[in-house]
């Protein structure tokens, strides 16, 4: 791991509101290629982190790049190498997603073939729906769809699996793994940690606006493990959602 | 997918397409948009067609002939001759009796044979003072048809009158009414419509994932303009062609009177967007932002000329009314679409319009809300 270079590097980075600090001074870099999550309670300065790396929130102070650029700036180049998707983003009223996506590539100043993009995230069997009328796991896949529109190098994803039920989850895994196979960076935050397990190389823990760890999952496990922890009950060979996912099945559903 | 990456990269980022883009999504949300529909198209179509069918019939008096009264004689011909008479038959003295004092009815008349012989009939009038000023019509009228009838086989003694009209353009109802509809229909859709959309693209934070693309905030609200002005010139177009062609609208010059009407919406449009900009920055939620919007057009509604010359109002409400733009901009159109001026000649109307632009975007930078 420590041969690859970093995409993203993060010095000292504090972020100040009024009367109180979200993030205090934090430092860590995402590797090219990786999934690098951002996990911890809510109200750590998960989403704050985030929100200053995709240059929609001012820093209070510390040093930052995206694949070379200043993030104070050049953050207009950075918007053009980044996809981002917001926790709770909504779209253009009364449009389809078709014309959403049109809308995205005249924004992005790029040129594609809206359905191709449908059909990367499976929707091209909504292309004519409203955003408002699809399920929650199909809007995150619409969401996640319009991150790749720019065909960027980084995309951040926002709790993409919250609200989700489990076989639209790991529709989403299977997704995200394949944007990263294709050769993009993926930061993601997530409050679940059988998600940040199974998805992603590295982790970052926050919690009060300070990185407490970070290493890969196994590590972090290892590490705990040494050190002499031990699960107060046997672990058993399957938990209930395996259950679950065994009894309803894996396979994609029209409403996931 | 890196190749791809660097032909992105390598080209120069286009505000002016990012911009198009935005205007043409717009422009589809706003067509899909019922109350975008309801206030540019609808509202100004029903009181064009109510003032349409309401309007060229001008006034009418109504004048009852008393019962036992004579009807076959010159003044009662003459009455049932005259455009402006509206002659009640047939109804029982104690009807036209308490209508008369409703007003209902303007005047009653009663002709009698002259059993002396000379004059030969004697005619009646009785008015009402719950109709005053229709029944100096009917006084005037009478008098007139009883000095023709009298007149008729006889040179007046002393002078005699000679009467022509000029032939003029006819002044309709629609010519007062479309510009106000046309005016009042920009300004809603302008400060309604301008306000919502902000206010919900910043709430729903759809502005907040553009802010994630490279697009600029300039082209964001040039873009939203664009949309805006282009459908409600639509709307004006649709609403000035319709006047024309069922109601007789009056365009002195054709097409130049249209462009000049159109180039004066668009001036209209954009001052009155300004006054949606800073409502959706003021408004603290999607339920406040029908009452703020009122307070700007209702009293622009009632006072700018819109359904009554402002010049009917007492001097102190005059006073009110030349402050507000619509005044200025129904006033415009009155003169380019009735009179025929050109745009220089509604200079100072276009002025102090503007002049309101400057003020209400110097207010809009200060109050509207991005995020």
């Amino acid at each position: 791991m420590d041969h690859k270079n970093a995409i993203i590097s993060v010095r000292d980075l504090v972020k100040k509101y009024d009367d109180f600090t979200a993030v205090q001074g934090i430092s860590f870099d995402v590797y090219e290629n990786e999934i690098f999550g951002l996990l911890g309670p809510n109200g750590a300065g998960k989403t704050t982190t985030l929100e200053i790396l995709e240059t929609l929130r001012e820093k209070t102070s510390g040093e930052i790049f995206v694949d070379g650029f200043s993030i104070e700036k050049e953050a207009n180049k950075i918007k053009r190498i980044i996809g981002v998707q917001l926790q709770a983003a909504g779209y253009y009223p009364n449009l389809n997603l078709i014309e959403l996506m049109e809308l995205f590539s005249g924004l992005y100043g790029v040129r594609i073939k809206p359905m191709e993009m449908l059909e990367k995230v499976n929707l091209q069997d909504k292309a004519k729906a409203k955003y408002k009328a699809l399920s929650g796991g199909q809007k995150q896949r619409f969401s996640i769809a319009t991150t790749l529109i720019n065909a960027p190098k980084i995309i951040f994803l926002d709790e993409p699996t919250t609200g989700l039920d489990p076989q639209a989850r790991r529709n989403l895994w299977d997704l995200i793994s394949t944007i990263r196979n294709n050769g993009t960076t993926v930061v993601i935050t997530t409050h679940y940690m059988d998600e940040a397990e199974q998805l992603c190389d590295r982790v970052a823990f926050v919690e009060r606006g300070k990185i407490i760890a970070l290493d890969s999952p196994d590590s972090l496990i290892d590490a705990l493990v040494n050190s002499g922890f031990e699960r107060k009950k046997e672990v058993k060979k399957a938990n209930l959602e395996d259950v679950f996912i065994n009894l309803t099945g894996k396979e994609w559903r029209e409403d996931n | 997918m890196a190749r791809r990456q660097l032909d992105h990269m390598s080209k120069r980022y286009n505000n002016t397409r990012a911009t198009l883009a935005l205007a043409k999504a717009s422009f589809r949300s706003i067509t899909r948009s019922p109350s975008a529909v309801v206030f540019t198209l609808a509202f100004p179509l029903i009181f064009i067609l109510v003032f349409g069918f309401l309007g060229g019939n001008g006034i009418k008096v109504d004048v009852a002939i008393a019962s036992g009264s004579d009807l076959d004689n010159p003044v009662i011909k003459g009455l049932k001759n005259h455009s402006l008479v509206h002659l009640i038959l047939d109804k029982p003295d104690e009807y036209i009796r308490t209508e008369l004092e409703k007003g209902q009815i303007d005047a009653v008349i009663t002709v009698q044979k002259n059993p002396t012989g000379i004059p030969a009939y004697l005619a009646e009038a009785q008015y009402t003072s719950a109709s005053i000023d229709k029944g100096s019509i009917v006084k005037s009228l009478l008098h007139d048809l009883l000095y023709t009838i009298n007149t008729k086989d006889s040179d007046p003694a002393i002078a005699k009158l000679r009467e022509s009209t000029v032939q003029g353009r006819v002044y309709r109802t629609i010519d007062f009414i479309l510009p106000g509809q046309l005016g009042f229909s920009l300004l809603s859709t302008g400060v309604f419509g301008t306000a919502f959309v902000f206010f919900n693209l910043r709430q729903n934070l759809v502005i907040k994932r553009f802010f994630a693309t490279p697009v600029k905030k300039s082209s964001i609200v040039f873009g939203e303009g664009l949309a805006r002005i282009g459908f409600a010139l639509l709307g004006a177009i649709f609403i000035i062609l319709l006047g024309h062609f069922f109601f007789k609208f009056t365009l002195i010059n054709g097409v130049v009177t249209v462009l000049n009407m159109l180039l004066l919406s668009i001036i209209g449009l954009i001052v009155f967007m300004g006054f949606g900009f800073v409502v959706s920055g003021l408004a603290k939620s999607e339920s406040t932002i029908p009452p703020i919007s009122n307070i700007i057009t209702l009293p622009q509604f009632l006072l700018s000329g819109t359904f009554f010359s402002v010049d009917a109002f007492p001097s102190w409400l005059q006073q009110i009314s030349h402050m507000l733009p619509l005044t200025y901009l129904n006033d415009a159109m009155r003169k380019v679409a009735f009179e025929g001026a050109g745009l220089w000649d509604v200079k100072q109307q276009i002025l102090i319009l503007l002049i309101w632009g400057v003020v209400i975007y110097a207010a809009a930078v200060k109050v509207f809300k991005w995020e």
